[in-house]
């Protein structure tokens, strides 16, 4: 099989993010952010050997647009379970799930978009197991949750990479 | 530049977004007062943190682009910034919380 292409991340985004810092498109500002985006790479290579190279772009793209709406959509239960705190107060509680994805890149993607969704807090991982444990405000259906996190965000992001 | 520059077309949907993201975050603070728990607590600000933000950012986009008269994209640094920063003092405080509650 064709192994995909390799996109090395640090130094895209870097570029992306200076050239939208710069609000411009000037030919002076792409060389100058390829230059600022290479240095800047070669220099954290010391401090983080391990370059995140992921490949499959469009399924990167489709995740996005996937935890866009799972945001929209919890943002709208958080609420609904705050504005009825006075009347039930939701049932929280721990959630261990056991994950596949080993990529430390890819572990950092998933707490960041568990976290950032409201309702799931990231409350630790074992490395030597490789156990999730997710805190999560309103627990009524666990294997709900299991599957939500297994298929929906980890598969994905192994796809991507791993 | 004053307000009544803006064009209706971006004026209406930008308000629009504001009182949204407004919304959002008031109820987000809310919880802070409503829910019983510290564990329960952790999970409400992230309300105005994620869709609140998101909505205030797109309307600034939308007015900027508006009175500049070209696309105006460079509060999508505020959003990525606030994504990759906000969970990590959320989950500096779960662990925090965690550890506590061992003791």
């Amino acid at each position: 099989m064709k192994r995909p292409p390799v996109v090395p991340l640090l130094p895209v985004v870097l570029l992306i993010v200076w050239l939208l810092l710069n609000d411009s498109l000037s030919l002076g500002h792409v060389l100058l952010g390829v230059a600022f985006a290479l240095f800047v790479s070669a220099a954290v290579r010391r401090l983080r050997p391990l370059p995140a190279l992921p490949h499959r772009i469009h399924v990167a793209i489709g995740l996005c647009w996937r935890v866009f709406l799972d945001i929209v959509r919890s943002n709208i239960g958080v609420g609904r379970v705050i504005l009825g705190a006075a009347q039930r107060q939701p049932t929280i509680g721990f959630l261990k799930i056991p994950l596949d994805l080993r990529d430390p890149h890819g572990l950092a993607m998933l707490s960041i978009i568990v976290t950032g969704t409201p309702g799931t807090v990231w409350s630790g991982h074992d490395p030597t197991t490789n156990v999730l444990t997710l805190h999560v405000l309103d627990l009524q259906d666990e294997d709900a949750w299991i599957h939500t996190i297994k298929d929906r965000y980890e598969r994905p992001l192994m796809e991507i990479f791993e | 530049m004053s307000a009544a520059d803006v064009p209706l077309w971006a004026a209406l949907p930008a308000a629009l977004l504001l009182i949204c993201g407004g919304l959002l975050t008031l109820v987000g603070s809310l919880g802070l007062l409503r829910l019983d728990s510290f564990f329960a607590r952790i999970h409400a600000p992230t309300m105005g943190g994620t869709l609140g933000a998101g909505c205030v950012l797109l309307a600034s986009m939308l007015v900027s682009t508006a009175l500049a008269q070209r696309p105006v994209i460079h509060e999508l640094l505020i959003t990525l910034f606030i994504l990759i920063t906000a969970p990590v003092t959320t989950m500096l405080l779960m662990r925090a919380a965690i550890l506590r509650s061992k003791e």
